[in-house]
């Protein structure tokens, strides 16, 4: 990659660093989530509107 | 389906669950073909072997306008429709949007050293690109700073609307003011100036890149969802317990 090697291995290192980070964030933000529902529908914990799809 | 019913949260999580799997394959194949193709391609007459850069960095700066004008229709829907899910599609945005401004930022500073010489210069393109970064951030901060969800909403959207001005200033600042910056030279009223050879690439990963940004931003959404119904639960349950 020439002279310049340097510079084009760190914007794509840095470009897929910085991606992958965010994607994992998402993975696990949504995975934190979905164990605190399962822990209230554990608990018995259920949305009333559940299943008429009109609740946010 | 109507437009309506997908603006339905319950109905919004059923189509983004059958929908994410297949736009997360096909934005990693068009990355794939793409990023093949910018390693094939040959080196730039002026720019040698750094034009690996621009494919990365041109469809950073572009997601980056794309996301901030995404905001700024959910917001439109925060104030004018006060759709819920609007609200769940800017503040699930508002992250992916700044990483992709920061990402156009560095790329293209580690493309300026070998280039001109400086990592940095206070040009109209570069500093309001910088601004469009610090719009993104000013809104996640003022979401963080307001305690009541629906009032920190309408406020980002408020802030969202008038910093949408930034957005064609970042398009046309190398038209309107002399700049370090090289002018556009993919969407151009002439077409294209760049060679075949490396603008398919180029239009490849952008394309992989744009479903990266889709893809992510409905999984954020769901999130978002999910969240808020985790709230509504746990605020329920909270007052039967302090009832019983």
């Amino acid at each position: 990659m020439g002279e310049h090697a340097s510079f084009i291995i760190a914007a794509y290192a840095v470009s897929a660093a910085v991606l992958g980070a965010l994607a994992l964030w998402i993975a696990l933000d949504g995975r934190a989530v979905r164990a605190g529902l399962a822990e209230m529908e554990a608990r018995g914990v259920r949305r009333r509107s559940a299943g008429d799809g009109t609740a946010p | 389906m109507a437009l309506m019913d997908l603006a339905n949260p319950t109905r919004f999580l059923a189509l983004a669950g059958r929908v994410l799997p297949w736009l997360a394959l096909a934005s990693a194949v068009l990355l794939a073909i793409g990023f093949w193709l910018a390693f094939q391609a040959p080196a730039d007459y002026q720019q040698g072997e750094t034009v690996r850069i621009m494919y990365i960095h041109v469809p950073f700066a572009w997601l980056a306008m794309l996301g901030y004008s995404l905001l700024a229709l959910s917001a439109l829907g925060i104030l004018v429709w006060r759709h819920p899910l609007a609200d769940v599609s800017h503040k699930a945005l508002a992250p992916i949007g700044a990483v992709f401004a920061f990402l156009c930022l560095v790329t293209g500073s580690l493309w300026g050293r070998p280039m001109w010489g400086t990592y940095w210069v206070w040009d109209a393109r570069l500093t309001s690109m910088l601004v469009l970064l610090l719009l993104y951030l000013g809104l996640i901060a003022l979401r963080s700073a307001i305690e009541d969800p629906n009032q920190a909403g309408r406020a980002a959207a408020v802030l969202t609307l008038v910093g949408f001005v930034n957005v064609p200033i970042v398009k046309f600042s190398v038209d309107w003011w002399n700049t370090l910056h090289q002018p556009a030279s993919v969407f151009r009223m002439d077409g294209p100036t760049i060679h075949p050879s490396l603008l398919w690439p180029l239009l490849l990963t952008a394309a992989g890149f744009t479903g990266l940004m889709l893809t992510l931003h409905l999984a954020a959404m769901r999130n978002e969802i999910l969240r808020r119904r985790l709230r509504n639960l746990e605020a329920r349950a909270a007052a039967e317990a302090a009832y019983a």
